[in-house]
């Protein structure tokens, strides 16, 4: 097939929000999307998902914090942030100085309360153009299961959510679950707008020479190529049972990544470990992208979906 | 300025018991002071291995040394490495000493592999006109590194061991007490890097002020994954990124 670069479109839709091309650095693994003006101008990508905010400030869990893995990490963060007012009054106006379009702000919470109030201060801010909902958080009032575990629980927070806000809100699964589909229609009856899978798999690894367990919290989440199968089933599924838009995460380090995902059924992409082993990976993914698309005849990246 | 670059071994070779010396030929510009560091890619393993710089010159065509323990497999791939190899490296990271200080003679306090970035740091220091002291410390005499070295450049070198094989008996802050009890008030910074316990007794202990070059387990190593925060007075601080140098006074020990 001839082509020309000209021809080759990398825009995606997740509905009124247009990107300029799918590729967004996954939440926690850009910081608060700026720093990162040392290796590139942030502005080629399609957006930035921002790392996980919470009402109060988080230290986070001790360290260490990683396990490194065959193909992938451990991290156990424990979504250190600076707490919501923070990231606008500090974080925000730094990430908007860089990225000069819309960003995604990822609200983490505890308690329904702490969502709905987060969700609501960050739905004022004009540089927002999308709230990703990470319901991979314990729940304290639940016996401390994570409410993207359990059907009632989603529907309830993003009920409550949807009340307070304007935006579009687009909600992260967790794939620590036994039947994800049944999850994501769960959010979306519940009027969530889009869906983004997956958080980390709950994951271990123990030194051989103390006996103990690398990471201080013990499990954390594992991501990383490894669990990239994992990643693309699951999006398949949810894109498949459902009928809003699904931002494919999980595993993704290359431009053919991409392609299969979207193939998969994904929106758009969010790309997290790959960014830490290469502070370029996006940047050379973007640039790859129409050379893959090239190479199997692609000329839009809308219409991939099987 | 691409920050990931390859640089070609030009030497690898056993200098004690467990500590490799790397040299390496390249584009150097980006590290700009001692106790920086810089993140090794390694084929077969998916993380990184941050290596603090040992010693350098700043120059397109520069080199770089680093001294590394033999502690797990991606240090251990790296002491298979034959010279003409080359590494990915991402270079020039973290914020390094403050060789500006206001001291006269300052005492460069490293433990085990901390010694690592005393080189540098101690020529910068010689440059500036400063009389530094050097106390390094070792489990054992077959361990030590770096004496020749720092001696070379006229810096009087004090080395202990923990079974008293050589040098002062007892950890680096007994070579560094009892040194301050013969030359009383003359040390007026200190400069220190090495294990986690001994960091914690310099800072309960130092009545004079200095930094610290702290170590822990990194994932990105440039700022952006949250992986190895300290809790300092102003907040949590990366130390890949912040740091890995922080002033004695700004930590806060648990
Ligand atoms: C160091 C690190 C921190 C993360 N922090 C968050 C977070 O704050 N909020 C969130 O929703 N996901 C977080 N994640 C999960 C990623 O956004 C992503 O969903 C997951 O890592 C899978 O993608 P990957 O395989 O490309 O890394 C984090 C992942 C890593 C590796
Ligand atoms: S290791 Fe990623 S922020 Fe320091």
């Amino acid at each position: 097939m001839e082509m020309k670069n000209g021809e080759i479109d990398l825009s995606v839709d997740l509905g009124s929000l247009k990107l300029d091309n799918p590729i967004i650095p996954a939440s926690g693994c850009f910081g608060f999307g700026y720093g990162m003006e040392d290796y590139y101008d942030v502005n080629i990508l399609g957006s930035i998902s921002l790392k996980g905010t919470t009402l109060e400030p988080r230290f986070g869990n001790p360290l260490p914090r990683v396990a490194e893995c065959e193909a992938g990490l451990i991290n156990s963060v424990g979504l250190q942030n600076p707490g919501i007012h923070k990231v606008i009054e500090e974080e925000l106006p730094k990430a908007a100085k860089v990225f000069k379009k819309p960003l995604i702000a990822n609200i983490s919470g505890f308690s329904i309360e702490e969502y709905v109030e987060c969700c609501r201060l960050i739905d004022t801010q004009e540089c927002i153009g999308l709230i990703e909902l990470n319901v991979s958080c314990p729940n304290v009032h639940g016996g401390g299961m994570s409410f993207g575990t359990s059907r009632e629980d989603v529907a309830k927070v993003i009920k409550e959510v949807k009340r307070v806000i304007t935006k579009p809100l687009y909600v992260k699964l967790t794939p620590n679950v036994t039947d994800i589909v049944s999850i994501g229609l769960a959010a979306q009856e519940a009027g969530a707008d889009g869906l983004v899978a997956i958080n980390t798999m709950l994951g271990m690894r123990i030194d051989l020479k103390t006996r103990r367990p690398v990471i201080a919290n013990i499990m954390g989440g594992f991501s990383g190529p490894a669990i990239f199968p994992v990643a693309l089933r699951m999006v398949y599924q949810l894109s498949h049972a459902c009928s809003i838009p699904v931002i494919g995460c999980g595993g993704i380090s290359s431009a053919k990544d991409v392609l299969e995902m979207m193939i998969g059924g994904a929106s758009a992409v969010e790309i997290g470990a790959a960014n830490l082993i290469n502070p370029y990976a996006c940047k050379e993914i973007i640039e790859n992208l129409p050379v893959e698309m090239e190479k199997l005849g692609i000329t839009n990246l809308k219409e991939l979906k099987i | 300025m691409n920050r990931d670059i390859f640089l070609e071994i030009t030497e690898n070779f056993r200098i004690a018991s467990k500590t490799m010396k790397m040299v390496l030929h390249g584009d150097t510009r980006l590290i700009t002071a001692p106790g920086q560091f810089v993140n090794l890619k390694l084929e077969g393993k998916y993380l990184r291995r941050p290596i603090s710089v040992g010693d350098y010159d700043s120059s397109e065509s520069g080199s770089l040394t680093l001294f590394y323990d033999i502690v797990g497999e991606g240090t251990a791939k790296m002491s298979k490495m034959r010279p003409g190899e080359k590494i990915q490296i991402l270079m020039g990271l973290g914020n390094g000493f403050d060789t500006h200080m206001d001291c006269k003679k300052p005492a460069l306090i490293g433990g085990g592999i901390g010694c690592a970035p005393m080189l540098a740091l101690a020529k910068h220091l010689n440059v500036e006109g400063k009389k530094p002291v050097a106390f390094l410390g070792f489990n054992t005499r077959k361990d030590v590194v770096l004496f020749e070295e720092l001696t070379k450049l006229g810096v009087e070198t004090i080395i202990s061991t923990v079974d008293g094989t050589e040098g002062v008996k007892g950890f680096v802050t007994d070579a560094y007490n009892s040194y301050c009890t013969q030359h009383p008030d003359e040390i007026d910074y200190f400069y220190a890097c090495g294990p986690m316990p001994m960091l914690k007794a310099l800072s309960d202990t130092m009545k004079i002020d200095g930094e610290l070059s702290l170590d822990e387990r990194m994932a990105c190593g440039f700022g952006i994954c949250m992986c190895c925060s300290v809790r300092t007075k102003d907040g949590a601080r990366r130390i890949c990124k912040d740091g890995p140098i922080f002033r004695k006074e700004d930590l806060i020990w648990k």
